[in-house]
């Protein structure tokens, strides 16, 4: 039974996912940068462990033919470099923002649906945990534990929680309210049991939603821990390509592409989240115009209507959408 | 527990409600001596429920109607007065005693688009009470159940609709999921709350006659909530009506209808549509809004909306009381033109 309504509801999904054209891009881009870091191997020219002797030539080549995007301080391949920095960055991304998810989103369910001491208590803490500046402590905690890449995405991921236990928090309480789950009392259920088939089900677009947006902060936060030599000296992220960049002269010999490949690979992956998340927000939170069940005084809106209408126009021809339905 | 254990005398009621009392605090800012304000929900509620009998509870909104059904199933706890069922008292109910309760006490809630979950299929949702109960473990036995409380509830051929998800249904299906939900535990009382008010007209007979049927073929004693006379002359057994919490007339349907002694039931049916446009009644048009449920009226709480009021009303709260003690049934209303014996309650 189960396996259809997902069917169904994917196949929904996708039908509004499609116009959405802000969402397509950032999904495309994430696509496309994930494909790079799984086949880093087949796809990197040079390996970035290989051992290599190098001249005082190869020392910030510019871009040739050996090596398309030059080389940096100690002679190895820039673009070899930026693709396998994109497994860590990503590994990090994905790995701290489910940790960070995960705390969020059973802090937030939590709160919201016991409320009473445990919401005061979890809520207080998370109010504690929001009003201490991030990027301090996070250095702190680094320094204080081994600056191990598994230590990092810890860090990372205890400390980006609070925004997605408040956000979780206020949809579970608009769910907690839905006559559904009155009835699901009514005939005996016990709380666990609402939770796991009420309340975690409604709750979970936003929770999807939440680790897309969360992904992008965690790259950004490890990229900034490794600039700062913070990261793990062993691995090679975009973060640690920019220290060394940065820290050994690459500024002053004019080297810019060793400074901006890897700037460019964080803003295409924090731009691909970005936008994915957003368009799934639009899509999935249903206080968002942009929700497929949506029928709400937003609708009022003449331009809008004058959208919806366009679009069902060109869904009903079948035609490829023109224009920016996925503005805003 | 496997089947309905307890084989009950003829005449003992199933459901026996004593001075049952809600209230709900309401929370304000305390200075030095302010009193805790109440509303006052349920205020004193007694009456009784037969094997295999449809009770309707009348009265209009905000009367304790829903409060009362709540408190019923053990979804709110009650301030005071307890509720028997076969006996069974139900404060003195641990969890898992309360669990049992509400194998055997179902209710249907009033908004059949709200109390399905938008993600569920029609089976899992009929399916539930099983799976919370641990009723039907394996597969084919629990689907078997939920095929059959599906077709009871009126929805042929079941497998159409196992799959389906909650907004392909119309509303009078819906309604019909709900019941099929609460049938599948076969319960031995069911509580209605106005299980017919969100639905067509067209609708609300099939839904009605099908609540009949199920009374008339498994036996479950119906509670019957709604603010509506009409839709209850032709199948409740007897009617209680309702105002601001307590109950001010109850007695046989017919014999309420026909011969209703409080003024507010004579209020209530006076205004029930006719088919007959030729028919002249006098319409008795009540004054006034329902008085705040916190700060209730002295005396009768009907008095200061009541057409037919004298010096004693404001002063005196009549109890509901026996009109002519020949009746097997009783016939009883508070109102001190009814009860003329009645004496102030201090």
């Amino acid at each position: 039974m189960a396996d259809q309504v997902g069917a169904t509801n994917l196949r929904s999904l996708w039908r509004v996912f499609r116009r959405n054209r802000m969402a397509l891009v950032g999904l495309f881009m994430l696509g496309a940068m994930i494909f790079t870091a799984v086949f880093a191997p087949q796809i990197a020219p040079h390996d970035p462990d290989e051992v290599i002797r190098i001249s005082i030539d190869d020392i910030y080549a510019k871009p040739g033919a050996n090596h398309l995007l030059g080389t940096d301080d100690a002679g190895r391949d820039v673009l070899s470099n930026f693709i396998y920095g994109a497994r860590v960055s990503l590994t990090v991304g994905f790995f701290a923002a489910a940790i960070s998810v995960f705390i969020g989103a059973t802090v937030g369910i939590f709160a919201g649906f016991y409320g009473g001491r445990v919401e005061n208590l979890l809520m207080r803490f998370t109010d504690i945990m929001l009003v201490i500046p991030d990027l301090p402590l996070a250095i702190v905690l680094v320094a204080l534990t081994k600056p191990r890449l598994s230590n990092i995405i810890i860090v990372i991921g205890i400390l980006g929680w609070t925004g997605t236990a408040r956000l979780i928090r206020s949809q579970t309480l608009a769910v907690k309210q839905r006559k559904f789950v009155l009835r699901a009392r009514a005939i005996g259920a016990g709380n666990w049991h609402i939770i796991r088939r009420h309340i975690f089900p409604l709750v979970l677009p936003l929770i999807v939603v939440n680790t897309v947006l969360a992904i992008s902060l965690a790259i950004l936060a490890e990229s900034t821990l490794s600039f700062i030599g913070l990261g793990d000296p062993t691995t090679l992220s975009w973060g640690q390509m920019l220290n060394y960049a940065f820290g050994r002269g690459a500024m002053s010999s004019g080297a810019l592409w060793a400074l901006i490949t890897p700037g460019l690979g964080i803003v295409w992956v924090v731009l691909a989240c970005t936008l994915l998340g957003q368009g799934l927000e639009q899509m999935l939170n249903p206080r968002t115009e942009w929700h497929h069940l949506s029928v709400g005084a937003e609708m009022v809106d003449r331009e809008q209507i004058a959208r919806h209408a366009a679009m069902r126009e060109e869904a009903s021809l079948g035609a490829a959408p023109t224009g920016s339905p996925a503005s805003g | 527990m496997s089947k309905a254990t307890m084989q009950p005398e003829p005449d003992s009621p199933i459901l026996e409600v004593t001075d049952l009392r809600k209230l709900f605090p309401v929370k304000k800012v305390r200075l030095f001596g302010a009193k805790d304000r109440f509303v006052h929900a349920v205020d004193g509620v007694s009456f009784q429920v037969g094997h295999g009998e449809v009770l309707a509870l009348v009265g209009e909104s905000g009367c304790g109607k829903s409060t009362l059904a709540l408190t019923l199933m053990g979804l709110e706890k009650p301030t005071s007065g307890d509720i028997l069922f076969e006996g069974d008292s139900l404060a003195s109910q641990n969890s898992r005693g309360l669990k049992t309760w509400r194998r055997h006490i179902q209710m249907v809630f009033q908004d059949p688009y709200e109390s399905l979950n938008p993600l569920m299929t029609i089976g899992d949702i009929v399916a539930e009470p099983l799976v919370v109960h641990g009723i039907a473990p394996n597969r084919e036995e629990r689907e078997a159940r939920v095929i059959r409380a599906l077709e009871d509830s009126g929805l042929k051929p079941a497998t159409e609709y196992l799959h389906r998800l909650p907004h392909e249904l119309s509303g009078g299906q819906r309604q019909r999921v709900v019941i099929a939900g609460a049938l599948v535990l076969e319960p031995t009382v069911l509580l209605a709350d106005e299980p017919v008010s969100m639905l067509d007209v067209s609708i609300r007979a099939e839904i009605l006659n099908l609540l009949a049927d199920l009374r008339q073929k498994r036996g479950i004693s119906i509670l019957f909530i709604t603010h509506d006379m009409g839709t209850i002359a032709h199948f409740a057994d007897r009617i209680a009506v309702m105002y601001l919490g307590r109950i001010v007339e109850i007695g046989q349907t017919l014999e309420v209808l026909s011969n209703p002694q409080h003024p507010y039931t004579k209020a209530l049916l006076s205004v029930v549509p006719v088919p007959n446009p030729r028919l002249r009644r006098e319409r008795i048009i009540l004054q006034g809004e329902t008085p705040n449920p916190i700060d209730l009226p002295s005396g009768c709480r009907f008095h200061p909306r009541c057409p037919v009021a004298f010096e004693q009303c404001p002063v005196v709260d009549p109890r509901l009381l026996s009109i002519g003690d020949q009746d097997e049934i009783p016939h009883a209303a508070a109102c001190l033109l009814v009860n003329a014996e009645s004496q102030p309650v201090p």
